[in-house]
């Protein structure tokens, strides 16, 4: 567990400490326009009232991961390229999502 | 107290970068993120080696403080510029040691690192040297510090403002959502606390938002009461550090002060109150 509340690199793997029975993990990477991974994104999850919930920066490969609950989530994706929502309906274990950002 | 003697733009920052007497600092817990880039001169301070206790779980005393600032080059009548990741809730919690230890004169950078990268504005990797100084911090402020006991005897009396995601105050979440759940404390909030996420002092870039949008904010639709002293916690007071400063740096709220042991403390406490889901709850 981590002692502070910032965000661990996004880059990482899964650590194996965590349960997939448990845990609803929502996890995917940012594109540009040109299909390219964006690193250093803002990438936030929205809870089911649109209300913020957490924020992570993508890494190297413009990956992020968010641990939440199963139910509606919004993500929102802010870099130099443009920004990007998506919608996710997310369940017990790992949900994936591409976005997208452009201007 | 106005904006402008507690906050700096990004636009006043680049004119002053190498203005005399201006020290830029990052805070981080992660300081990968200085190296691979930073403003240049800013030196940089890591949020866990330099400004916690190795040993006790507690953060650094006078002395601890004094020797940190000398080895950084910071001297006592330095303008200090603080600004980090994370929407600057390192940056502020620096900003609450420098207060709690008497610096007379430090801002935060408005935006932070995020603005700074959203902009596009220039970082450099350059090693900074700056000569040592001999750096005397005051004693500890105990004005702006709450502990646990003072807490609790707020509960009913005093505002109390948590300052976690809707979730983590309902007791749905544990910690926040970049993070696994696995905890032992219990979930909940203090009872009588008033929801009010830190998040919703920012804006979309990490900027603070207008002193009339936070009026209205605590105020207007959470309830803070404005004749009462005021408590503000999360999960280990750094993103309280950030509503710290909204309420007490730019609304002027004069006594405001930051629970540090926050929900990893309260939630572990044997025989405390809790409240469960979205109502504040009863004393």
């Amino acid at each position: 567990m981590s002692d502070s509340c910032a965000a661990p690199d996004q880059d990482l793997a899964l650590p194996a400490s965590v349960d997939l029975e448990k845990e609803t993990v929502l996890s995917g990477t940012v594109v540009n326009d040109e299909g390219e991974l964006v690193q250093g994104a803002y990438v936030r999850l929205l809870d089911g009232t649109g209300e913020f919930t957490a924020e992570v920066v993508t890494g190297e490969g413009g990956q992020f991961r968010f641990f939440a609950a199963p139910g509606k989530w919004t993500l929102r994706a802010l870099s130099r390229y443009g920004d990007a929502t998506g919608e996710i309906e997310a369940a017990r274990g790992v949900n994936e999502t591409k976005l997208a950002v452009s201007r | 107290m106005a904006r402008e003697d507690v906050l700096v733009t990004a636009d006043w920052a680049e004119e002053n970068l190498d203005t005399p007497g201006v020290v830029f600092v990052e805070v981080d817990e992660d300081t990968s993120a200085y190296d691979s880039g930073h403003i240049k001169g800013a030196v940089k301070i890591d949020w866990k080696d330099d400004l916690q206790d190795p040993v006790r779980r507690d953060f650094v005393n006078q002395e601890q403080f004094s020797q940190l600032l000398s080895e950084r080059g910071i001297a006592n009548d330095d303008t200090v510029v603080l600004y980090g990741g994370n929407n600057n809730w390192f940056a502020a919690y620096a900003y609450w040691y420098f207060k709690l230890y008497g610096h007379e004169s430090v801002k935060l950078l408005d935006g932070g690192r995020k603005k700074w990268e959203l902009d596009a504005r220039d970082v450099t990797t350059e090693v900074v040297k700056r000569e040592p100084t001999n750096y005397v911090a005051k004693p500890l402020n105990w004005d702006l510090r709450a502990k646990r006991d003072e807490v609790e005897a707020a509960i009913g009396v005093k505002n109390l403002i948590d300052v976690r995601s809707p979730d983590e105050y309902a007791g749905r979440l544990l910690a926040p959502a970049h993070l696994p759940q696995e905890q032992s404390q219990r979930a909940g909030h203090i009872p009588t606390a008033l929801s009010v996420p830190w998040s919703k002092a920012a804006n979309e870039d990490g900027t603070f938002k207008s002193e009339e949008e936070l009026r209205e904010l605590y105020v207007g639709e959470a309830g803070l009461d404005e004749t009462k002293s005021t408590i503000a916690y999360c999960r280990i007071g750094e993103r309280s550090s950030h509503t710290w400063f909204a309420l007490r740096e730019l609304l002027g709220y004069e006594d405001v002060k930051n629970y540090d042991g926050s929900w990893t403390e309260y939630g572990s406490l044997v025989g405390v109150p809790i409240a469960l889901g979205d109502e504040p709850g009863t004393k």
